[in-house]
């Protein structure tokens, strides 16, 4: 937690570089020293240190952010253990384009139809969804608890100017309510499943978003086929990963998402399934919320 | 099935050695920004290097193509494009003259082609200039075994095709362009190297490609196109390999002037390679004539009047009778075809008209077939003859490059609209996979025809020709040739 506010601080203190020149200079060593060497592999990394002071009604579930930090080197790689998340951000992204043009009245033939706008992605991992936010004109701030994560994020986003305006920041939903900070749209993609307390975490996302404002939230349905397909297959047909490492009890269907977005004041407004097409390799969008599915509702007038 | 992607995540975790790589990996994040301009001065960057969206090196019909449908679509048309190419034409608005002799160099353009360009606003331009289309087409063999005519209104067309000068397609793009409100620079030099992965891992120039200009200017691109023709550069310095070959075949062209104005385009088989007379309007025609190399050269060097001669004999009776019409229809030996008569009844045997002058240099170039292994990779994408080369038979070579620009600029914007990385190689690799196979497939008929009509054997002839009358007869087969060759069907063999 420490060394969290640190890096916020620290990031804040440091915007204009010059000032950092001059009092940090054995830093700027390490830094050059680094940037000519590959980044360190996975394994060099350990999870971060177990989070003790987690209060009561932290969302935080520290075994599942342990997994992503374990692997937060592979973000970026297209064919790594992340590949599904690359593969379906283009079906994802188009379905968010279309509701939240609607949402706002936006263009949707022009190339940046979110100018203006502040968006919250919370749980951004290493910012495969951010970034295309940044490039469609949104204002973007990143959020996730693993600071390994938004290391890997922040340094991706520097690669190309549109995207380096992204900020990155290792904190939770629930301390951003704390902050009292509000956003047009919050986007939380394939993170409530991992999440300590998913209704809790929803009246987060809800109290982030300003009177007008637009909820996204996706995530894998708890049925039957999507047991079949994602870990049968996965696990005992393709012997991708050792068997039994599914929380299964913490998915939640499409009625209890809309339940309990319900009772965070969030009204559903579309809901879509993405099917994938194993002759393309390709997700689309589809009626079909068996499987993987994406909300995306409207905060209700308080 | 496809599992669903939260498996990848599940690894257990094993590490160890925690905090000093924390700390380091903190403060490498927390200098970037600073360090990042370090290494611009280290490594000679300067801010006034140009950054683009995209960098279109080769300006030909096919990289201006892409400019054109890119400066055409609200998604695209405020990206920031760079074309690279020291063509003069790119620049010097010399207008092209009506009255001026068409020039040999022209492309016969498909009705899918005529659309495509209609889409992009470009084909009124091309209006303005000399055009012909043709509504007929008639394909025969000097056995005299063999004739068929296609008709537009076979495929309820009004036109197979248009036979354009390569000059005035290029020039209507360039026109097209410079009428939108499109962001596009030309630098006016050529590609001499590039730089996929500028060294830097965090420069804010790490996502893109660096290029370097034969006049020492260089520039960033997140995409850079490869429209640079079939001696790509932009290809070799990506290291992408090509399969191909050389056909031991010339083909001579030239633009000659004939009798009576024509709209039919003809095509007869000689034992050494097809000449094909495709009307250019006026009393003007296009003559594409594939034959050994010793003959090219000794017909590039022959007196006009001489040349003429071999001409009307190569478009007429030289080599072997006319064909008769029917030879083959009902014989029992085909019996086993569906014979549609009503459709081909009007179409008997005619004989092209009479060439009397030549009305341009006589142009001579070799035939080969090159196709690139890979038309994407990350940053690069190729397009055109860059990706394949082929032999100018049946006039396909730019309408797949057409295709290709296109299909490229549609993709293009389907990432703009997801705010995909336009350089991200899984979107180009979408381009790759609907043009590869098309290409592929127009590839092997061409080179088929090649084959089949480069060796002068008994049998083959009569296949051949038996080929041809089915070809006439059988409508359905008929319909699905043509509109292949119009470019309306993707896979007339698999359908
Ligand atoms: C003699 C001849 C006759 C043909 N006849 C026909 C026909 O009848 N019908 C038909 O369909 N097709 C025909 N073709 C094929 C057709 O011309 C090509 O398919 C078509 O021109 C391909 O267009 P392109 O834009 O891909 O390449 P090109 O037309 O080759 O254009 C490439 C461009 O890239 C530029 N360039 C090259 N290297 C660099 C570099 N390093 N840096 C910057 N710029 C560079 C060149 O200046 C040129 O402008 C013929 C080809 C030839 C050679
Ligand atoms: C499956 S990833 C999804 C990443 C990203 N949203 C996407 O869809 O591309 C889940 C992410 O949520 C983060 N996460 C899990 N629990 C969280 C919590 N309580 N608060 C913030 N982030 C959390 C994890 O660290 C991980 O990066």
């Amino acid at each position: 937690m420490v060394r969290k506010h640190l890096i916020t601080r620290l990031r804040n203190l440091t915007r204009p570089a010059s000032h950092l020149h001059s009092h940090c200079p054995n830093f700027l060593q390490t830094r050059r020293h680094f940037s000519d060497a590959p980044p360190p592999p996975a394994s060099a990394l350990p999870p971060p240190p177990p989070a003790s002071n987690v209060h009561s009604k932290s969302s935080l579930n520290q075994t599942e952010l342990n997994k992503f930090a374990s692997i937060a080197d592979t973000w970026w790689d297209a064919e790594g253990p992340f590949k599904p998340l690359h593969v379906m951000n283009p079906t994802r992204l188009a379905f968010i384009r279309s509701t939240l043009c609607r949402h706002f009245r936006k263009d949707p033939h022009c190339t940046r139809p979110f100018e203006g706008l502040k968006f919250v992605d919370v749980g951004c991992g290493g910012g495969i969804l951010s970034e295309p936010l940044a490039r469609m004109g949104a204002t973007v701030t990143g959020i996730d608890a693993v600071e390994k994560n938004i290391k890997i994020a922040h340094l991706h986003a520097e690669l190309d100017p549109i995207t380096s305006s992204i900020d990155y920041c290792c904190t939770t939903a629930e301390k951003l309510v704390e902050e009292q900070r509000k956003f047009d749209a919050v986007i939380a993609l394939e993170v409530i499943e991992h999440v300590a307390e998913p209704a809790e975490f929803c009246k987060s996302l809800s109290a982030l978003t300003d009177s007008g404002g637009a909820i996204l939230i996706s995530t894998i349905n708890r049925s039957m086929r999507a047991y079949a397909t994602a870990i049968i297959m996965a696990e005992y047909v393709l012997h991708w990963l050792p068997k039994g490492t599914h929380e299964w009890s913490s998915f939640l269907t499409p009625e209890e998402l809309v339940l309990i977005l319900q009772r965070s004041s969030v009204s559903v407004q579309e809901m879509a399934g993405f099917v994938y097409n194993p002759l393309t390799g390709r997700w689309s969008l589809s009626d079909d919320i068996g499987v993987n599915f994406i909300a995306y509702g409207t905060k209700n007038n308080e | 099935m496809h599992p669903n992607w939260h498996i990848g995540l599940y690894v257990l975790v094993q590490g160890s050695s925690y905090p000093v790589q924390t700390v380091i990996n903190l403060i490498f994040l927390l200098l970037s920004a600073h360090a990042d301009m370090e290494l611009a001065h280290k490594h000679g960057y300067h801010n006034d290097v140009p950054m683009h969206d995209i960098a279109i090196v080769g300006g030909g019909m096919v990289g201006m193509a892409l400019a054109c449908s890119l400066a055409s679509m609200p998604l695209t048309k405020q990206l920031n494009v760079a074309i690279i190419d020291s063509n003069p034409a790119l620049l010097n608005e010399n207008s092209i003259k009506k009255e001026d002799p068409p020039d040999p160099r022209v492309s016969t353009v498909t009705p899918a082609t005529i659309a495509l360009f209609k889409d992009v606003g470009a084909w009124k331009y091309v209006e303005k200039h000399r055009h012909a289309y043709f509504d007929k087409m008639q394909v025969w063999d000097y056995t005299g075994l063999g004739y068929t005519r296609y008709n537009a209104r076979d495929i309820n067309k009004e036109v197979l095709g248009c036979v354009v000068e390569n000059k005035v397609l290029h020039r209507s793009l360039l026109s097209c362009i410079q009428n939108a409100a499109f962001q596009q620079k030309i630098y006016s030099c050529r590609l001499s190297s590039m730089t996929l992965q500028p060294s830097s891992s965090s420069s804010p120039r790490g996502s893109s490609a660096k290029l370097e200009l034969s006049d020492g200017n260089s520039l960033y691109a997140k995409l850079v196109v490869g429209a640079d023709g079939s001696k790509s550069r932009v290809k070799e310095l990506a290291g992408i390999s090509t399969t191909g070959w050389k056909y031991s075949q010339n083909a001579i062209i030239c633009t000659v002037e004939h009798m009576e104005e024509s709209r039919c385009a003809w095509q007869r088989f000689l034992p050494n390679g097809p000449i094909a007379l495709l009307p250019i309007g006026d009393r003007f025609s296009n003559i594409v004539w594939t034959m050994n190399p010793e003959e090219s050269s000794d017909r590039k060097s022959m007196s006009e009047v001489d040349f003429l001669k071999e001409v009307n004999r190569a478009l007429d009776n030289g080599y072997g009778p006319h064909p008769k019409s029917q030879l083959f229809g009902g014989s029992a030996a085909f019996s086993w075809l569906t014979i549609d008569k009503s459709l081909s009844a009007n179409d008997c045997f005619e004989i092209p008209p009479k060439v009397t002058k030549l009305a341009s240099d006589r142009m001579v170039f070799p035939l080969s077939l090159k196709h690139a292994n890979s038309y994407a990779l990350k940053r690069t994408v190729l397009i055109g003859d860059a990706a394949h080369t082929v032999h100018p038979l049946a006039g396909q070579g730019v309408n797949m490059g057409f295709g290709d620009a296109f299909c490229l600029a549609k993709v293009i914007a389907e990432g703009v609209a997801v705010g995909s990385d336009i350089g991200e190689v899984s979107l180009l690799r979408r381009y790759e996979s609907e043009r590869k196979p098309a290409n592929m497939t127009m590839m092997a008929i061409l080179d088929g025809f090649q084959k089949a009509y480069s060796v002068d054997f008994g049998p083959l002839n009569v296949l051949r020709a038996a080929a041809f009358q089915g070809a006439q007869y059988i409508s359905p087969l008929k319909r699905t040739i043509i509109s292949y060759a119009s470019g309306e069907q993707r896979f007339p063999l698999f359908s």
